[in-house]
C-alpha cells in the first residue's frame, strides 16, 4: 500500500467533507457576530439541500438548481430573523422550530413531487456540481508529490468547494476592512452603540441574516449536488451543530474556522478509512462508534477548550430599546 | 419595564394566547397542505375524526399523550431552571435499555405490578444519568447544554442500534430488538375505562402508565410551586445573580434539575415498551422528545397546560395517522412541520400577538391587565 | 442670550399608563450650559431621549435654532446638530477609540480612508478642546473617565453643536468632575451649547447658566442659576420642603461584629479590585464606605457577603471566621446573622417575575418557618409577607402582586423588609435608596438609624455622599481597592472629595 497514496486520498476526502461544514460555520460567524444565535443552520441545509436538488432535477440546470436552494435558505433565515429581530423571541427556540419545519417540508414535499419515499430523483450530468479539473493538473498527474498534490488534491472539487475555501479570506476581508464589518461586529457586543450612532440595528442583524441564508443555501446545495446526485431525508445528519461547535472552537473568527472545519472533516475522514478495519490492539471498531464520532468530539471539545472562549457580548439577547 | 409584565387574566395567559399560537400553526400548515395538492378543511376533518371519532381513536390518542405528558413534563422542569433540555429524545432511548434489563430479568418471576416500579426507577435512573453529562459541563465549564444535548441524542442513538443489534438481541433473530416480554412485564390496558362510556375499542394501547403520567404532572406541580427546591429552580431560572446571592448553589441546582427532567423524560420509554409492543425495539421514541419541546412551550411550562397539549398532539398523532391512510401524501412528517409551527409561534414568537390581546384587554378592562397599579408609579 | 438652540413645544409622551412626559416647554438659549434636575422618574432622561431621536414624542414640536426640526432618528437628531453622551456608554469595548468615533460616520465602504481621516481630525479636536486620548488604545482597558471623553468626541466628530450630558458625574471622582467642567466651560466659549441633566444639586450650582427643573413629567420652573439656590431647587424638585439631613442621636457602638483583616480581591480578569483591606464595624454604629463607583466596594461587600470568592485575607462575624476564599456561602451567613441588601435589587435582589411574598423569602426560603413538611407552607408566607407590607408602608399593599409592578421606593422597601426583620446582627445595605424616590429616602434612612440603634452593625455603602455624611457614624473613603482615609461624619464634602479622588491627606493639607 502505498502510503503517500492513503495521506493523499485521506486529505482529499478532508477537503470534500469540510465543504459544507466550513460554509455553515461561516453563515454562523456573520448572523452570531451580529448578536443572532443561529441553532438552525441545520434546518437551513437541509431545505437548501432539497430546494437545490428538486429544482435542478425539474428545470434540469445546476445553477437554476443552485439559485433556488440560495433562495430558500434566505427565506427560512428571514423567517428567524422576523422572530429573533423583529419579535424578539427566543432565538434558540425559534432555531430549533425552524430546523423541524426544515425536517418535516422536506420529506412532505419530496414525496408528494417525487413520490420516491422523500428523495428527489437522481441528478444527470448537467444538473449538478461535477469536479472541476484545474489548469495543467492533467499534464502535472505523474510528477512526483507536488505534481499529485495538485492534480490529486487541490483539484476535482466541485465549484462550490473552491467557493467555499475563497469564502475565508472574502470574510475575514469584509469583516475587518469594510464598513459592514466593522458595523458588523459592533451590533454583535453592544447594539445599543450602534444605534445611538443612527443606524438600524434591525436593517444590520437581517443583513448579517441574509449572508447566513446565502451560505447555508451552498451548502445545502453542496450536500445534494455533488457528493450525493439528490437529496435523501435528513441528509445534514447533525452538521449544521458540528459546524457551530466549529465556529465557538475558532472563536467566531474566519481563519481559525476554516482550520476547526478542517479538523472536523479530517476526523469523518479517518473514522471512513477505518471503518472495517481492524485497528492494532483494540480490534475492529463497532460502525455505530465511527458514527457517533464527531458528536463525541464535538462534546468534548466543548467540554474541554470552549470553556472560556468569549462570545459576542450581546449574543442571543434580543435588542429592546432600554425605557 | 411595565409592559411585559403587565398582566392577562390567567385564563388568556394560559388558554387563549396558546389557542391562537395553535390556530396560526394550523392555518400556516394547511397552507402546506395546499402546496402538496390536497384539501386542508377535509384533512383537517379527517385528522379529529380520526382522533376522536371513535373510542378506538381516543384510547390512541390517550396512548400518544402519555407519551407526551412524560416528555412534555421532561422539558418543562428544565425551563423554569432556565434551561433547554433538547435531550428528551437520547434521555428516553437510553432509559430503554434500563427497562429492558429489568423486563428481561424479571418478567418470568415477577408480576406486572412489581416489574413496572422497578422499570420505571430503572427508566428515571437512565435517563437521569443520561442527562448528567451535559448538565454538568453546562455548570463546571460553560459548555451549552443545547448543543451537548443534542450531541448526545446522536451518541445514544449510536448505543442503543449498537446494542439492540447486538447483546440486546435474541440469538438467532433479524430483527434489531429485544425478544417479547412475557406476562410479568406487561402492563394492564385501560381500554377499559373508555368502554365505560359507551364506546367501543377494538384493540388500543391505552395502559397504565397514563396514570403515571398523570400522578407525574401532578407531582412536578407539587415540586415546582410548593417546595423549597421548586423554589429554587425557579429562583435560579429567572436569575442566576439573584440565585447566588439567595444562596443557591449554580452547580447544584443545574444538575439536580436535569436529573430530573432526564428521569422524566426516561419514563416516556414504559409506555410504547411495557405498555404497548411488549419489547423494546429500535427507534421506539420516534421523535416523541421533540414533540415534548412544542409541548411544554405551548402548555407554557405549566402541567396543566402540558397534560391538555399532550392530549392535543396526541390527537395530531392519530388523527395524522388516519389521514396518512386517506391522503398518502401527507405522512408523519406533516406532524413534524406543525410541531416546528407551535414551537415557532409559542415559543419564538410567542408575543407576537400578545400586544393586541392586551390592548384588546385594557381597552375594555383596564384592571384585568394589573393598570390600575401604574398610576404614580413613574419611571 | 442670543437665539434659542433648542425649543420644545407641548411635547407629550406616554408608555402605556404612564405619562413620562407631560406638556412640556422648554427654550435652551444658544451659547450656555443649561441643567435640567429632577428626581429619578421626573422625566429628565426621556425628554432628552425624544430630543436624540431616540424614541419619537406623541405630540409637540421641537425646533432646533428656530427653525422647526423633525427628528424622528438619532440620524436626524445628528443631522441637526445634536450630539448626546449617555449616562451608560455607547460604546463597543473590544474596539478602539477610532473605531468608535467612526462608528456611524465612516462615509465609505472601506475602512481605510476613513480611519485616515478620522485620525487627523481627532487630532485637531483634541488641541482645540483638551480632550487628550490616545486614538488607537482599546475601549475597555481606558479608565472611566477617558472613555467619558471618547463619548464627547464622538459627538464632536458628527458635528454636534448642541451637546447633551446625561448625568456625566455618575462616574467620575469628584476631580474628573471638575476636570469635565472646565471642558464644558471650554466648549461653551467655542460657541456650543450644552445640556447638562443631573439630579446632582451642586452641580447646577457650579456650571450651569440657567436651570430648569421637572417634575413627575412636567417642566415645573426655569431659573436663572445665579438666582436660585440649593434649597429652592431640591423644594420645587419635589414639591414641598425636603429634610436634607436626618436626625439623629449619638452612637453607642458596642462589640466588634465584623472585623475584616488583609481582604483582598481579584476580578474574572485578574485585576484587583479590593487590595488589603482591613477595618471593623461595631454593633451600634454605621460606618460608611465612601467612593466613586467601580473602586472596589461592590467587590468587597460581594467577597464578605459570600457571593464572590476572595484572594486572600480574613473575614470574621461574631469574632468567627467567614471562608471568604472557599466555601463561604451566603446561606451559611444569613443562619449566623449577617443581612445583605444588594446594590442591584432588580437582578440581585429580587426576582421581578415573582410575586411579592416570594420575595419576602429569597435567601431565607429554607428557613422553618415557611415550612409544614416537606412542602412550602403557603399560607405562613403569605401571612409574613403582609405583616411586612404593614410594617413598612409597602404600596401597593398586595403580596399576589408580581413584584415588577412596585415602584422602586417599595422595591428597595420589599428588600429590606426582608432583610431587616431577620433581626440579622450585622446588616450590609449597597446604595440604599438609588432610584428611590424622596418620600422613601426619608424613610429608609429612618429604618437604618433604628437598626444602629437597635444595637446592629450597619455597613453601609454609597456612591451618595451626602447620604453617606448623613448616616455615618465613621466614615471610610475608598479608592482604587483600598481604604486611603478614615474621617468622622463632620469631615468636609471636599477632603472626602480629595479622598475619593486618591489624594493623599499630606498633600491636601498644603
Amino acid at each position: 500500500m502505498d502510503i503517500f497514496n492513503i495521506i493523499i486520498q485521506t486529505l482529499d476526502s478532508t477537503l470534500r467533507l469540510s465543504v459544507p461544514l466550513l460554509l455553515a460555520c461561516l453563515a454562523g460567524l456573520y448572523s452570531e457576530r451580529s448578536g443572532i444565535f443561529d441553532i438552525g443552520l441545520e434546518g437551513k441545509m437541509l431545505v437548501g439541500a432539497f430546494a437545490g436538488a428538486a429544482a435542478a432535477s425539474v428545470f434540469h440546470s445546476a445553477f437554476i438548481g443552485l439559485g433556488m436552494a440560495i433562495l430558500i435558505s434566505i427565506s427560512f433565515a428571514m423567517i428567524h430573523g422576523f422572530a429573533s429581530i423583529t419579535h424578539r423571541g427566543n432565538q434558540i427556540v425559534s432555531g430549533v422550530a425552524i430546523n423541524f419545519i426544515a425536517a418535516g417540508s422536506t420529506v412532505i414535499l419530496g414525496q408528494a413531487w417525487f413520490q420516491q419515499g422523500g428523495r428527489t430523483p437522481a441528478l444527470a450530468e448537467g444538473e449538478r456540481f461535477s469536479p472541476i479539473t484545474l489548469p495543467g493538473a492533467d499534464a502535472v498527474k505523474d510528477v512526483p508529490v507536488l505534481g499529485h498534490l495538485y492534480s490529486e488534491l487541490l483539484s476535482g472539487h466541485s465549484l462550490i468547494a473552491y467557493i467555499a475555501f475563497a469564502m475565508v479570506p472574502i470574510t475575514w476581508w469584509v469583516l475587518y476592512r469594510t464598513r459592514f464589518g466593522l458595523r458588523l461586529r459592533a451590533v454583535g457586543e453592544n447594539p445599543a452603540a450602534v444605534d445611538t450612532a443612527g443606524i438600524s440595528v434591525t436593517w444590520l442583524r437581517y443583513r448579517a441574516l441574509l449572508c447566513t441564508g446565502v451560505l447555508t443555501g451552498l451548502a445545502g446545495a453542496y450536500l445534494s449536488m455533488t457528493q450525493n446526485g439528490g437529496f435523501v431525508k435528513d441528509m445534514t445528519a447533525g452538521k449544521g451543530y458540528i459546524a457551530l461547535a466549529a465556529l465557538i472552537f475558532a472563536k467566531w473568527k474566519p481563519v481559525n474556522a476554516m482550520f476547526a472545519c478542517l479538523l472536523f472533516g479530517f476526523l469523518d475522514a479517518l473514522a471512513i478509512r477505518l471503518q472495517g478495519t481492524p485497528l492494532p490492539i483494540i480490534g475492529k471498531v463497532p460502525v455505530q462508534f465511527m458514527q457517533a464520532l464527531p458528536y463525541i468530539l464535538t462534546v468534548v471539545l466543548l467540554a474541554g477548550f470552549i470553556g472560556k472562549a468569549i462570545p459576542p457580548r450581546a449574543g442571543g439577547v434580543p435588542y429592546v430599546k432600554e425605557r | 419595564m411595565s409592559t411585559p409584565y403587565a398582566k392577562l387574566p390567567a385564563w388568556a395567559d394560559y388558554g387563549l394566547i396558546p389557542l391562537i399560537n395553535l390556530a396560526v400553526a394550523f392555518i400556516v400548515a394547511g397552507f402546506v397542505v395546499l402546496l402538496v395538492g390536497e384539501n386542508p378543511f377535509r384533512a383537517a376533518a379527517i385528522l379529529v375524526e380520526g382522533a376522536f371519532g371513535r373510542g378506538q381513536g381516543i384510547a390512541f390518542t390517550l396512548y400518544y399523550a402519555t407519551t407526551f405528558i412524560f416528555t412534555g413534563l421532561s422539558v418543562a422542569v428544565a425551563v423554569h431552571c432556565g434551561l433547554f433540555n433538547i435531550g428528551t429524545e437520547g434521555q428516553a432511548y437510553i432509559a430503554g435499555l434500563g427497562v429492558a434489563v429489568v423486563c428481561l430479568t424479571f418478567d418470568a418471576t415477577l408480576p406486572w405490578w412489581l416489574t413496572f416500579p422497578l422499570a420505571t426507577l430503572a427508566a428515571a435512573a437512565m435517563g437521569a444519568l443520561w442527562a448528567l453529562l451535559p448538565a454538568y459541563l453546562q455548570a463546571k465549564r460553560g459548555s451549552h447544554i443545547v448543543i451537548t444535548t443534542i450531541m448526545f441524542n446522536f451518541i445514544a442513538a449510536s448505543i442503543m442500534v449498537y446494542l439492540l443489534v447486538g447483546m440486546l438481541k435474541p440469538v438467532g433473530s433479524m430483527a434489531p430488538q429485544t425478544r417479547i416480554f412475557l406476562e410479568g412485564a406487561q402492563l394492564p390496558k385501560l381500554n377499559w375505562v373508555i368502554e365505560l362510556f359507551g364506546a367501543r375499542v377494538r384493540s388500543a394501547p391505552l395502559n397504565i402508565s397514563f396514570l403515571l403520567a398523570l400522578l407525574m404532572a401532578f407531582l412536578t406541580w407539587v415540586l415546582i410551586w410548593r417546595t423549597r427546591l421548586g423554589y429554587e429552580i425557579r429562583t435560579y431560572g429567572h436569575s442566576p445573580k439573584a440565585a447566588r446571592y439567595a444562596g443557591i448553589s449554580e452547580t447544584r441546582i443545574i444538575i439536580i434539575t436535569m436529573m430530573i427532567s432526564g428521569a422524566l423524560g426516561g419514563m416516556m420509554a414504559l409506555n410504547p415498551t411495557m405498555g404497548d409492543q411488549h419489547n423494546v425495539a429500535i427507534d421506539f421514541v420516534s421523535g416523541a422528545g421533540f414533540v415534548g419541546i412544542a409541548v411544554a412551550l405551548m402548555g407554557r411550562s405549566h402541567p396543566v397546560g402540558i397534560v391538555l397539549a399532550a392530549i392535543l398532539f396526541g390527537m395530531l398523532y392519530q388523527g395524522g395517522a388516519e389521514l396518512a391512510f386517506e391522503m398518502p401524501a401527507i405522512s408523519r412528517d406533516m406532524i413534524v412541520i406543525i410541531q416546528g409551527l407551535v414551537i415557532l409561534f409559542a415559543g419564538a414568537l410567542e408575543h407576537m400577538f400578545r400586544p393586541s390581546i392586551q390592548a384588546l384587554f385594557a381597552s375594555f378592562s383596564p384592571k384585568s391587565v394589573g393598570m390600575a397599579a401604574a398610576k404614580g408609579k413613574g419611571a | 442670550m442670543g437665539q434659542a438652540a433648542i425649543e420644545l413645544i407641548g411635547i407629550n409622551k406616554s408608555f402605556g399608563a404612564v405619562h413620562a412626559n407631560r406638556d412640556i416647554n422648554l427654550e435652551i438659549p444658544r451659547g450656555t450650559i443649561h441643567g435640567i434636575v429632577g428626581e429619578n422618574g421626573a422625566g429628565k432622561s426621556t425628554l432628552m431621549s425624544i430630543l436624540y431621536g431616540f424614541y419619537q414624542a406623541d405630540s409637540g414640536e421641537i425646533r432646533v435654532n428656530g427653525k422647526p426640526a423633525a427628528i424622528k432618528t438619532s440620524n436626524d437628531a445628528i443631522a441637526a446638530g445634536i450630539g448626546m453622551v449617555h449616562q451608560h456608554f455607547m460604546l463597543v469595548e473590544n474596539f478602539t477609540v477610532l473605531e468608535n468615533i467612526i462608528l456611524g460616520a465612516e462615509g465609505e465602504a472601506l475602512l481605510k480612508t476613513s480611519i485616515a481621516k478620522a485620525r487627523s481630525e481627532l487630532h485637531r479636536l483634541e488641541r482645540e478642546y483638551g480632550l487628550e486620548v490616545d486614538p488607537d488604545a482599546i475601549i475597555e482597558e481606558l479608565p472611566v473617565g477617558i472613555q467619558q471623553r471618547v463619548e464627547i468626541l464622538k459627538a464632536l466628530y458628527r458635528g454636534a453643536e448642541i451637546l447633551i450630558l446625561d448625568e456625566p458625574t455618575g462616574v467620575l471622582t469628584p476631580a474628573e468632575a471638575d476636570h469635565l467642567f472646565r471642558i464644558l466651560k471650554q466648549l461653551k466659549e467655542q460657541g456650543k451649547t450644552v445640556v447638562l441633566i443631573t439630579h446632582k444639586l451642586r452641580e447646577i450650582m457650579a456650571i450651569t447658566d440657567n436651570v430648569s427643573v421637572m417634575r413627575q413629567g412636567t417642566m415645573v420652573a426655569t431659573r436663572e442659576t445665579k438666582k436660585t439656590t440649593v434649597e429652592e431647587l431640591a423644594e420645587l424638585m419635589v414639591g414641598r420642603r425636603v429634610l436634607l439631613r436626618v436626625e439623629k442621636g449619638a452612637a453607642n457602638p458596642g462589640a466588634v461584629k465584623l472585623a475584616v483583616s488583609n481582604l483582598t480581591v481579584r476580578d474574572q480578569r485578574g485585576v484587583t479590585m479590593v487590595d488589603d483591606v482591613s477595618f471593623d464595624v461595631r454593633a451600634g454604629e454605621i460606618v460608611g464606605i465612601a467612593g466613586v463607583a467601580g473602586n472596589g466596594q461592590s467587590e468587597l461587600i460581594e467577597a464578605i457577603s459570600g457571593i464572590r470568592r476572595a484572594l486572600s485575607g480574613s473575614v470574621l462575624l461574631d469574632g468567627t471566621p467567614i471562608d471568604v476564599t472557599g466555601t463561604a456561602d451566603p446561606g451559611e451567613l444569613r443562619d449566623r446573622g449577617l443581612a445583605h441588601v444588594p446594590e442591584d435589587r432588580h437582578h440581585v435582589g429580587l426576582v421581578l417575575a415573582f410575586e411579592e411574598n416570594e420575595n419576602s423569602i429569597l435567601g431565607y426560603h429554607d428557613d422553618e418557618r415557611y415550612r409544614k413538611g416537606l412542602l412550602l407552607d403557603i399560607d405562613a408566607i403569605r401571612n409574613d409577607a403582609k405583616s411586612k407590607i404593614e410594617g413598612y408602608d409597602i404600596r401597593p399593599p398586595d403580596c399576589r402582586l408580581k413584584t415588577a409592578n412596585f415602584s422602586g421606593g417599595n422595591q428597595q422597601k420589599i428588600v429590606l423588609a426582608r432583610e431587616m426583620e431577620q433581626d440579622p446582627g450585622v446588616l450590609i445595605v449597597g446604595q440604599p435608596t438609588r432610584g428611590v424616590d424622596v418620600g422613601a429616602i426619608e424613610f429608609i434612612h429612618k429604618r437604618l438609624i433604628a437598626m444602629r440603634d437597635q444595637g446592629k452593625a450597619v455597613l453601609l455603602i454609597s456612591v451618595e455622599l451626602d447620604e453617606i455624611r448623613s448616616l455615618s457614624d465613621r466614615i471610610l473613603v475608598m479608592f482604587a481597592g483600598r481604604i486611603v482615609g478614615e474621617r468622622g461624619p463632620e469631615a468636609s464634602e471636599g477632603e472626602l472629595g480629595l479622598l475619593m479622588a486618591g489624594v493623599e491627606q499630606r498633600e491636601a493639607a498644603e
